[in-house]
């Protein structure tokens, strides 16, 4: 088997790496990880057809392959691209893509309301890690913006169609994951919404599986709205035996309370895969109505490695952190990420010897005190 | 007189049904495809003609049907893009309504050349009547054993649906067109693949323009060396150009992309020159989406060359100088005109017509069209010309489709050549509402550079 399977090798970066044939750019890309891996908001390994859409994962081919070396002519979207051999990709090397880039993180924000600060999903938006990492401080947009009003789809799902980002993910999901779809996309251009035909509600068993695949907080979980801040909820791993689907999820906790149910995601947001290799999505009745501590058995801490909020330590120490992949010093000769702004430059309560992104897990008073006693 | 191949019978009395038609010599091309010609000779035959997909883009029609795919037992599609919606260009509605027989039978042609047993039109939904008077001239043809089961004893089986679109300009992408017909919501697909390989249901398929599909029967007729002997260099062949705007005799022109630019615009023959002695301003030489150009690089090229109607000359001098034969949609404007008002008019086609399906253009066509709407309506800032020039050079290139880059180019090029025109507008917003910029230099012989 293994004979059979071809390798292609790919550059990305400056860093070679082996894949299968049949990879796309941006898989290759996750394989080493870190800064070198596009951001992707509108694809989603899990779902067959998504991606091409937000243009966030644009890279450049340098080299197409070792037969026909030419360049690509245009930015191409990773997440469809596959890899040829030889080929040789630059993402956050060229100036062209962090440009581009750039320009589409801009776009996004158009009409997208900066309402975070009420917003379920602010702490695990992938908007929100984009914006600030290849985003600009202001908007050049004076208009007003777009806005729909909030639609109750279901007992369970509430639809913010103002945030929405037009990605396709819910879309497909009901597609794959449900027998019949019943959302889908009206109009089109800007004044395009996620609507059900027509105000319909969505009532299928896995249905609540489109809530983990927004990257905005266009559709969140009506049980949890509102009720916490992602980052003040402990993420543990558990199990119940679910005769529906799999049954694996992630709680979130604060003290024993059981504050929302989630499916395990991995590191880029994703579904993670059951020990049988399938996609772990989780159905309405584990996600929604087994809110107790009873209803499961609990693993143990859910380790969180995203280059977000929410992966900032939830223990103290080690456990429940898993520090993302750092490539951006391999990929730019050895320089450090030039920093926006530095906080002991400006803050009186920081020291400048400590160093916040040195500590293991949250700060704490303690840190700062040591000096002191 | 110009040489012409599409139009020469257009206008006999009748010619719309097919006994006309036939006493008129047509049909010839598929009795001489199917009785004397291989699939192969008819694909062969048109990459000698030359013949350049008249749809926008210019692809050579020969070469995009030699990349079809073939495996086994696999059925393979034509598909006709009738799908003509650009601002400015409507050749394709005059073919069909004048001479439909001409289509179809440049369709039967076509389809036995790439195997196609059903071939499909897919027709702009405005076109409503136009669909009557293909569904006639395709029953005609079936009547007359031209269509259907074994076609002239060849054994060839074809048939030819027409499908009505709902209305939507980027249905005429091709892979939208495919979407659109497979019965789903027109966005278009990501390539690869190509449709050559993966079109309709899955299967491989060519799509065609109209003009495209009805010059292969002259082709086929006189064959594809002599074809080639009309016109220019690569432009060879007729080309159908439907003008309008400030001229005196609007219409559809058949041309052999031999005269010149002003030849087009000023001879009786053609355009008939401006009306009310007025003068040229700009033109749009191949509908909407193309660069626009002032008049003085419009009728000369940036090296002072004379401009003539075929692909390459009007693209002489790239974007910077040039611009493109696209569909074919001449639009002309007079020294009346203002340039920020039909930028505007564009922009708002263009964000009405965006999918939504990818970030920049959803929302940079809309972000166009307000601050072209601010800057029409004196509201503008000196800055929001520079934001217009980055916002359509983030969306081009940077999209699924070519929507986007049809959406940025008449706006990049607007700035790039009447940018004073936009700057009186910010810098005299109250004249601005009163009257136009007028000609200023744009009809000015051009400073052609030493060298």
């Amino acid at each position: 088997m293994s004979d059979q399977q071809q390798l292609f090798k790919v550059t990305i970066d400056n860093i070679t790496i082996e894949v299968p044939a049949g990879t796309t750019i941006l898989n290759a890309a996750r394989k080493i990880g870190g800064d070198v891996a596009p951001p992707a908001m509108c694809y989603y390994s899990k779902l067959e057809g998504s991606g091409g859409k937000c243009r966030t994962c644009l890279v450049e081919v340098s080299k197409g392959s070792e037969k026909d070396p030419r360049p690509m002519p245009k930015l191409v979207a990773s997440c469809r691209t596959t890899v040829m051999d030889g080929m040789e990709v630059k993402n956050i090397t060229s100036e062209k893509v962090l440009d581009a880039r750039a320009g589409v993180v801009e776009f996004l924000l158009l009409n997208h309301p900066l309402d975070c600060p009420i917003c379920d999903q602010a702490g695990e938006c992938h908007l929100q890690d984009l914006s600030y990492e290849h985003g600009k401080e202001g908007t050049r947009y004076e208009f007003q913006r777009r806005t729909f009003k909030k639609h109750d789809i279901g007992p369970y799902i509430q639809l913010h169609m103002t945030r929405c980002i037009l990605c396709y993910r819910c879309v497909f999901t009901a597609d794959q994951l449900t027998k019949k779809r019943e959302h889908g996309v009206l109009d089109r251009g800007d004044h395009a919404e996620i609507a059900t035909f027509i105000e319909k509600s969505l009532e299928n068993d896995f249905i609540g599986n489109v809530i983990d695949v927004c990257p905005v907080g266009a559709l969140t979980d009506k049980t949890f709205r509102f009720k916490n801040r992602v980052w003040f909820l402990k993420p543990v791993d558990a199990h119940r035996d679910c005769p529906t689907c799999s049954g694996r999820v992630t709680l979130w906790n604060r003290g024993d309370e059981v504050f929302r149910v989630t499916a395990r995601k991995d590191e880029w947001g994703e579904v993670e895969d059951t020990p049988d290799g399938k996609p772990g999505w989780i159905c309405n009745t584990c996600r929604f109505e087994k809110k107790k501590t009873s209803d499961w058995v609990i693993e143990g801490p859910r380790l969180i490695n995203r280059h977000s909020v929410i992966s900032q330590g939830h223990y103290a120490g080690k456990v429940g952190t898993q520090m993302p992949t750092e490539t951006f010093e391999a990929v730019n000769d050895g320089r450090k990420p030039k920093l926006l702004m530095d906080i002991h430059s400006v803050s009186e309560v920081n020291k400048p010897e400590v160093q916040l992104s040195l500590i293991d897990g949250p700060a704490h008073s303690k840190v700062f005190n040591q000096n002191n006693d | 007189m110009s040489k012409k191949l599409l139009l020469e019978k257009a206008h006999v009395e009748g010619i719309r049904y097919f006994d006309v038609y036939r006493r008129e010599g047509g049909y010839r091309s598929v009795e001489k495809a199917l009785k004397e010609m291989s699939p192969e000779a008819i694909v062969e035959e048109v990459k000698k003609s030359g013949l350049r997909g008249r749809g926008g883009a210019g692809f050579p029609a020969g070469m995009k049907w030699s990349f079809i795919a073939k495996p086994e037992g696999v059925p393979r599609h034509l598909v006709c893009n009738a799908d003509e919606s650009e601002p400015g260009t409507f050749k394709d509605r005059y073919l069909m309504e004048f001479i439909p027989h001409l289509l179809i039978e440049g369709l039967i042609v076509s389809s036995f050349a790439l195997g196609s047993n059903d071939t499909y039109i897919y027709i702009r939904g405005e076109y409503a009547w136009i669909v009557d008077i293909l569904e006639q001239a395709i029953t005609e043809a079936k009547n007359n054993g031209f269509l259907g089961k074994n076609i002239l004893g060849s054994g060839f089986d074809c048939n030819i649906h027409v499908q009505r679109g709902a209305g939507a300009y980027i249905c005429g992408e091709e892979t939208a067109l495919i979407e659109s017909l497979e019965g789903k919501r027109g966005n278009p697909r990501i390539k690869p693949p190509f449709p050559a390989v993966k079109g309709v249901w899955d299967r491989p398929t060519v799509v065609n323009n109209v003009e495209t599909l009805a010059a292969v029967v002259p082709i086929i007729n006189m064959g594809g060396d002599e074809y080639a002997k009309i016109g220019v260099g690569r432009s060879t062949g007729t080309k159908l150009i439907s003008a309008c705007g400030n001229i005196n005799k609007p219409g559809v022109y058949e041309i052999d992309m031999t005269i010149s630019v002003e030849e087009f615009i000023y001879s009786d023959e053609y355009c008939g020159g401006i009306p009310n002695g007025k003068k040229l301003k700009a033109c749009i030489p191949g509908g909407s989406s193309v660069p626009i150009l002032p008049a003085n690089l419009l009728l000369k090229t940036a090296k002072g060359e004379t401009r003539y109607m075929n692909y390459e000359s009007l693209a002489d001098g790239g974007f910077a100088s040039g611009s493109m034969m696209g569909s074919g949609g001449f639009i002309v404007l007079d020294e009346d005109q203002c340039v920020v008002r039909h930028t505007l008019s564009l922009a708002r086609f263009y964000r009405h017509e965006s999918c939504g399906q990818c970030s920049p253009c959803r929302e940079g066509t809309g972000w166009m069209e307000k601050i072209l709407k601010n800057i029409e309506y004196g509201n503008g800032k000196m800055s929001d010309i520079d934001l217009l020039w980055d916002i359509q050079r983030k969306i081009e290139g940077n999209t699924i489709c070519p929507l986007g880059d049809a959406a940025a180019w008449p706006v990049a090029a607007a700035i790039r050549h009447f940018r004073d025109e936009f700057e009186w507008h910010v810098l005299n917003p109250e004249e601005s509402q009163k009257r136009n910029y007028g000609l200023a230099h744009y009809a000015d012989p051009i400073h052609v550079p030493v060298g």
